[in-house]
Parts: C-alpha cells; sequence; structure tokens
C-alpha cells in the first residue's frame, strides 16, 4: 500500500555531488573492524547469560532424551507441535539476510551497503540453528545418521525433500557470506597490526590469510568477484523459495484438514520472507547500539525495511484471510470444524494474537507518520517476530489434534473423538529459549573474527558519483513529511536507472 | 491350514520388497524358510549386513529414485491402485471384515491386543469408538490398521522404515524409525501410535522382536495395528479376533476367499460382504483399505445403558 506510493517518489530527480572519500573510508574501517579489535566492557557478561542459556536448552534436550518425547507434551493426538513450529520459524527468519542482501543487491538499491554483511551473518547464524531443530523434534535423535545414509533413503518422502533443500541452501548462505568477504579479509589483514599478538590476533590473522589471501584487489580480480556475487545472488533467491515450499510440503501432503492447503508453499515464503526482515532489522539495531554504527546505519534505513516489512505483512495477512475464508466457506465438515476452532474455538486466544501483533500493529506503525521511527520499526520487528511464531503454532498444533474418525453412516459427521490437547511444558520452552539466545551469541561470537560492515562494497559504491547524497539523505533529519520523499533513492549511483526499494520488493512479493 | 501353506507363507513373510526402494531385501529372506528372518530385528550384525547388501545396490540407486519419485505419481492415479501395490503371488492376502452389527462395544478386542503387544493404555491399535447414526443411534465401530492397498503412510517416511508386505501387510520396521511422525501425519484413520516414553517391559515372546511382532515396542518410534503378523503363519487368529465374545471380527483372506472370526464362523468373503452391504473407512481418500465394515442397520442396541 505504502510501497506503491513510494515507487512514484523514486523518480525524484536532480541530485549530484562530489565525494569526500578518505576521511569517510577510514571511519568504515575503523568502525568495521571496531569489534574485532577490541573488546568492550559488557561483551564477556552477555556472551555468558546467552551462553547459560543454550546451556540450559540442551539440558532439557539431554532430558527429554532420556525421558522421551512425552516430557515435551506431546501425546498421540498431538503428534507436531513446538519443535516442528521452531523448524518452521527459525528456517524462515534465516531468509531475511538473503531478501536484504540478495534482492537489494540485484535492484542496484545502493543504500543496502552498510546492512548487508549483518543480514547475511544473521542467514549464516539463524539456518544453522533452525536445521538442528531437527533433533529435538526426531523421537529417536541416535539414528538421526539415516538420514545422510542413501541406501534407507525414500526419495518420496517430503522431509527428504527439507533435508535436501535445506542442506543446498546452508551451503549457498555460507558461499553467499564469504564471497564479500574475501576483499575485507585483506582489509582486515591490514588493520590487525603485527604489534596484537594474544591468540585471538593470530587466529583472525590465519583467517583472513585463508580467506582473502590471493586477493590483490586487480580490476580482473574485482570482475570475477562481483560475477561470482551476482550469480549466487541471482540464485540464492530461488533456492530460498524452493526451500520455504519443500518446508510446507511436509504438511501440505496429508489428508488433514488444515494441512492439505495448496496456498501453503506461497504462504510459508511470505511467512519467510516476513520474519525474516523482521529478525535482520532486530540485528541490524542491535549491533548499530552495540557496535556504534550509527555514522552509516541511520534511522532512514529502518523506515525503509519497515516498509518491505509492511509489504510482506500485508501479504501475510492477505493469504491468511483467503486460506480461512475458502476453507471456512466451503463448509466441509472436517475444513470448517477447523476453521472454527482456530477462530473461535480453542485456538482463538493465539491466533488473535497474531492478528493484533503481527498482522495489524505492524501495518499500523508503518502507516502513522508519528510511529514511523526507527524506533517504531523496532518495535514492530520485534513483535513480527514473535507474533509470528505463535502464529506457526496456530498453523502446526490444530491439524495435528484434529480428531479424524467420525461416524462413516451418520450424515451428520458425529463425531467419535475429541480434539487432542497440547500441553506447553518447560522442556521445549527452554530449548526455543536456548535456541533464539543461540543466534545473538553466534553474532557476538561471529563479529568477533569478521567486519561487521561490508567495507570493500561501502568503499567501491562511495567511489561511485552520488553516493554521498544518498548517505547524507539518509543521515538527515527526521523524515520529511512526504511518504515519497522519505523513500526517494536518488538517481546518480551509475547509468543505470535507480530502484526504489518499496518497488522492488512489491514487484517481488506479487510474484 | 495345511503345512505347505504355511511354509510358503513363512518364506513370502515378512519382507517382499514393494521393488521401488523402500521395502525390503529379499536376498536375506533366503536362507532359513523354517524361521522368521532375523533380518528386521535391528541387531548390529545384521544391520552390517542389509548396510553392505545396501551398498552393494548403490549402483541401482539411480533407477531405485526414478521409481521412488514415480510413486508420487502414480499415488495420485488412485483409480489404478487395485493391487497394484502388492505383488499379486502371495498365498495369501489379508483382509479383516468388522460386523458392526454385533460391536457392543466391549473393548475386550483393544485390551486383548494392548495384552499381548505389551502397550500402554492411550496406544489403542484397534480401538472402539462409540458413534452415533444419522438418527441419533448409538453403535460402536472398532478401528484397527486399515492396511490399506495403497497406504498414505508409506511414501511419506525419509527412512523407509514403512513397508508393505506381499500378504497385503503394512509394518514399521521399529530398528529403523527415526521417530519423524510424518506417518501419523498422513494416516487418515489415526491409526498409529508413537512411543512417546519408556514401552511397557514385556518377558521373553514366542516370536523374535521384529515388524511383524514388535514387542516389546522401541521408544522413540511408532507403532501400529499389524494384524499380529507372527501368528498368522500358524494358524493362529489375531489377538482382536480370537478374544471378540461377539464375533464381530472376522479375519479374511482375499486370495482364498474366506473369512472367520473368533466364534469359528466362517464365511465366503466375497459373497459375506456383497450380501451384506460392506463399506469402507472413508473410500474418498483413496487409500483403499482391506478392513470392510459392515453397517448396523439403525437398531438402536442402547448399549450405553446395557454397559452400565
Amino acid at each position: 500500500m505504502h510501497g506503491e506510493r513510494a515507487s512514484t517518489g523514486a523518480e525524484r530527480s536532480g541530485m549530484d555531488g562530489g565525494t569526500e572519500g578518505p576521511a569517510v573510508l577510514e571511519d568504515v574501517r575503523a568502525a568495521a573492524m571496531r569489534p574485532v579489535l577490541e573488546t568492550p566492557r559488557w561483551w564477556w557478561p552477555t556472551v555468558g547469560a546467552l551462553g547459560a542459556l543454550v546451556l540450559l536448552g540442551i539440558a532439557a534436550w539431554v532430558v527429554q532424551v532420556a525421558d522421551g518425547l512425552g516430557v515435551a507434551g506431546y501425546n498421540n493426538q498431538a503428534f507436531w507441535a513446538v519443535y516442528e513450529a521452531d523448524l518452521v520459524a527459525f528456517i524462515g527468519v534465516s531468509y531475511g539476510g538473503a531478501v536484504v542482501s540478495a534482492v537489494l543487491r540485484i535492484t542496484k538499491a545502493t543504500w543496502r551497503a552498510p546492512l548487508t554483511r549483518i543480514a547475511e551473518a544473521t542467514a549464516l547464524v539463524t539456518l544453522p540453528v533452525g536445521m538442528l531443530f531437527i533433533v529435538p523434534h526426531l523421537g529417536s535423535p541416535w539414528r538421526i545418521w539415516e538420514l545422510v545414509w542413501p541406501p534407507y533413503w525414500n526419495l518420496s518422502s517430503p522431509i527428504l525433500w527439507d533435508f535436501f533443500a535445506v542442506s543446498t541452501y546452508l551451503l549457498a548462505t555460507a558461499v553467499f557470506f564469504y564471497l564479500p568477504l574475501i576483499p575485507d579479509s585483506a582489509v582486515a589483514k591490514g588493520w590487525l597490526g603485527p604489534e596484537r599478538r594474544g591468540l585471538r590476533a593470530r587466529f583472525c590473522r590465519r583467517l583472513y590469510q585463508a580467506l582473502g589471501g590471493r586477493w590483490r584487489g586487480s580490476t580482473s580480480d574485482r570482475r570475477l568477484l562481483h560475477g561470482a556475487i551476482g550469480l549466487v545472488a541471482v540464485m540464492i533467491i530461488p533456492m530460498a523459495v524452493s526451500v520455504h515450499s519443500v518446508l510446507s510440503f511436509a504438511f501440505a501432503s496429508s489428508s488433514r484438514a488444515g494441512y492439505l492447503e495448496t496456498i501453503f508453499p506461497v504462504y510459508f515464503v511470505v511467512a519467510a520472507l516476513y520474519t525474516g526482515i523482521a529478525l535482520v532489522v532486530l540485528s541490524i539495531a542491535a549491533c548499530r547500539r552495540l557496535y556504534h554504527l550509527e555514522a552509516f546505519v541511520h534511522p532512514r534505513h529502518f523506515v525503509r525495511l519497515g516498509f518491505l516489512l509492511a509489504a510482506f505483512g500485508a501479504a501475510y495477512l492477505y493469504l491468511t484471510f483467503t486460506e480461512y475464508l475458502i476453507d471456512g466457506y466451503s463448509g466441509t465438515i472436517d475444513n470448517a470444524a477447523w476453521v472454527r476452532q482456530v477462530l473461535v474455538g480453542r485456538y482463538w486466544i493465539p491466533f488473535w494474537f497474531y492478528f493484533v501483533a503481527a498482522g495489524l500493529l505492524p501495518l499500523l506503525i508503518i502507516a502513522l507518520r508519528r510511529l514511523r521511527t526507527a524506533k517504531g520499526v523496532v518495535v514492530a520487528s520485534g513483535l513480527v517476530v514473535f507474533a509470528m511464531w505463535v502464529k506457526r503454532l496456530v498453523i502446526v498444533i490444530p491439524p495435528a489434534t484434529e480428531p479424524l474418525v467420525r461416524s462413516p453412516l451418520a450424515a451428520t459427521g458425529v463425531l467419535a473423538q475429541d480434539w487432542g490437547t497440547y500441553h506447553f511444558t518447560w522442556v521445549p520452552i527452554s530449548v526455543t529459549v536456548a535456541a533464539t539466545a543461540a543466534i545473538p551469541l553466534a553474532l557476538l561470537v561471529l563479529f568477533r573474527f569478521v567486519p561487521v560492515l561490508p567495507v570493500t562494497e561501502m568503499e567501491e559504491l562511495a567511489e561511485r558519483e552520488g553516493f554521498e547524497e544518498i548517505m547524507q539523505e539518509l543521515a538527515g533529519p527526521e523524515p520529511p513529511a512526504s511518504t515519497s520523499a522519505a523513500l526517494a533513492t536518488p538517481r546518480g549511483s551509475g547509468p543505470r536507472r535507480p530502484t526504489s526499494s518499496a518497488d522492488a520488493t512489491s514487484e517481488e512479493g506479487a510474484q | 491350514m495345511t503345512e505347505p501353506d504355511v511354509a510358503r507363507m513363512k518364506a513370502a513373510w515378512p519382507g517382499a520388497a514393494r521393488g521401488e526402494g523402500n521395502g525390503r531385501d529379499m536376498e536375506a529372506q533366503k536362507e532359513d524358510p523354517a524361521r522368521p528372518p532375523a533380518e528386521a530385528e535391528g541387531q548390529p550384525v545384521t544391520f552390517n549386513r542389509r548396510g553392505f547388501l545396501r551398498g552393494a545396490t548403490l549402483g541401482g540407486l539411480g533407477l531405485a529414485a526414478a521409481g521412488a519419485l514415480g510413486r508420487v505419481f502414480e499415488a495420485s492415479q488412485a483409480a489404478s491402485a487395485t493391487s497394484t501395490s502388492a505383488p499379486a503371488k502371495a498365498a495369501h492376502q489379508w483382509a479383516m471384515v468388522i460386523d458392526l452389527r454385533y460391536c457392543n462395544g466391549c473393548k475386550l478386542c483393544t485390551a486383548a491386543c494392548q495384552a499381548a503387544h505389551y502397550l500402554h493404555e492411550d496406544q489403542t491399535w484397534i480401538d472402539v469408538f462409540s458413534m452415533r447414526n444419522a438418527a441419533g443411534e448409538s453403535y460402536f465401530m472398532p478401528r484397527p490398521c486399515m492396511m490399506c492397498e495403497d497406504p498414505p503412510c508409506v511414501p511419506v517416511c525419509p527412512v523407509s522404515a514403512n513397508f508393505r508386505t506381499a500378504e497385503g501387510l503394512t509394518l514399521v520396521d521399529q530398528s529403523r524409525c527415526i521417530g519423524t511422525r510424518i506417518c501419523m501425519n498422513a494416516c487418515p484413520y489415526q491409526a498409529r501410535y508413537f512411543n512417546w516414553g519408556a514401552p511397557r517391559p514385556a518377558p521373553r515372546q514366542p516370536f523374535p522382536q521384529e515388524p511383524a511382532w514388535p514387542v516389546p515396542q522401541v521408544e522413540g518410534t511408532v507403532g501400529k495395528c499389524v494384524f499380529c503378523a507372527a501368528m498368522l503363519p500358524s494358524g493362529q487368529l489375531p489377538e482382536c479376533v480370537s478374544h471378540c465374545p461377539m464375533g464381530v471380527i472376522y479375519l479374511g483372506d482375499l486370495e482364498s476367499d474366506v473369512a472367520v472370526n473368533g466364534l469359528g464362523n466362517t464365511v465366503k468373503l466375497s459373497e459375506f460382504l456383497a450380501a451384506n452391504d460392506a463399506v469402507k473407512f472413508k473410500e474418498s481418500y483413496g487409500t483403499h483399505p482391506r478392513v470392510f465394515y459392515i453397517p448396523g442397520h439403525g437398531q438402536d442396541l442402547d448399549l450405553d445403558a446395557e454397559n452400565a
């Protein structure tokens, strides 16, 4: 809605200016390397606290292995619940990295530059965490090796498709993270002076040598790198779409009302984009505060990501609406019963919580100019991440607790069974909290070794005409009165016609 | 049952791959026809052999993969599914007839099944549901595994732990099941039950622990009604059949067209089904169950009062 209005603003013209390069560049390098070089006072306490949460989750899982899945609240009429929702939610949030980085890269949205490393790193750490949920999900995790044992493979199983798709996506995410790091490693090595001794400094030097040791910065080097990044950026988008589609097949390829939905693949992809952008907003906000990136990441960045968030939030709300409308309207006994349970029955609280917290509020926050600030977008993102996890529970649990045996002889379809009930216990909650804590923990550790800003990319963009203007506009005072002005991406980044972010993503969402 | 019959059945059971890469190894069954193959026990020794056999056939995996993918499309053509899935050469094609007219809801079948297989109370492999028909009259409906001809639970398992024997029985290899529970999602009859904790301990059994006699159950795996597959070759009826005081449940064989219940009544299967308007449960799901229900004739047995 707002994206459409904004796209007209992209035609705003008349921006020429020079570059004031070197000083800014020094700042970029210093800011990017600060987390590597300095250990702030909050670092160890934070890492310790997050690590303790992770250990608690692992302990809960050990209890579950010892006592069986029953301690996680499962039963025969609630055979899938929290872990399956976690699997979907955590793999889903990893999509944000792909969007912010790959989509904005392909659409030449230059303002993305300071955000890409953080976005890609977030994707890189959330995806393995999401994949790990397969371990507590399994009843016999000690046999997990069977999934990688080809003689046992049953290629007609959607779970195996999941496994292949997610593994491939993990590889692509790692490559996508690694490629822009090659020139940065060469830069970082220079910043890690020989006077620094210590174990970590030596390890970092080795790391940078291994990652970017052969980078010379020549024209052919650059051309090769840009080609590779462009290729992976193009490849990673359909790959991410396929991952979340296939993830939905595991649910949709059944005969249960509420799972058997042809809308599921699209639904899951849009949900992944929605939560993925929200998580990227949160991690960018945290990095900005903790690593003092205020000079590079501006409130305007959050507002632009907020428009992306709103676009996907609206799309998801629409898909939810169509799903329930059609299933409820068709009126077949199973579908109608399921829709009724979700909307007004035993699952009404989590559903309407989603509707308010991740359906209406984010849209409202982005729509109202007074709330459309960096803080507002961060609050909206927090709501989205949590409420969409709740929505995943609403997707997973009701059909799993559905009673399937009803009288075959009665025209009215009298039930012989009641709905099942999933009982929350401390075990899956601890495991979920641990996984949540693992993401900032992994990011904190990762940025002890890796520059937090894509130095080379920012420097290259800074050499281009007009980049300074873009950054200045981002850094400017509070967003101007008109929405379109706030969103405009000025011309000047080369001969290409710049595409506004909202323009690009509304197209993306429409497909 | 004659002796040669028994021997033939033992040879055919429980392996009998469906020829699509998710069945069992036929080779392993050649060794001793008098004894159910140890291949399914999942002991380390047998695993090695199976692993080796599988490894040796890796070359043919591509072919198997193509077959398995083809299975996805085959499943959509439900109309053609009638007994394409099981090889026709087996000596028996097991089926069940449940005569709802006489079921009084005593649940002795459930109790006998749980006692024989050492199941927990919530593991009702054969469950008896209290139903009401359109006229509001009560009747009871026992629900074992439907032993579908096109079982939705089999193709969804990522590690091929579900398989269908040549005699038409869908079984679970609990030494392989990793507990994804996607088969519980796939089954439209809610006939699958998970071992959420430690299974009930069982004393030494007359049969080895294997898919046809999964006793004791294995923690973290899925279990379900097996038609007491290990007892059939020696001519014993399944526990639920022999323990039904009303003679409701019949074990049938589509091959010899005979069905027999626990009271010793023997009927000609096809005629019995036709004469009594037998139906299958959820036929529209395309699963082609091999459990036939003979509906009640609308009489109100008022069994709630009788049981009280």
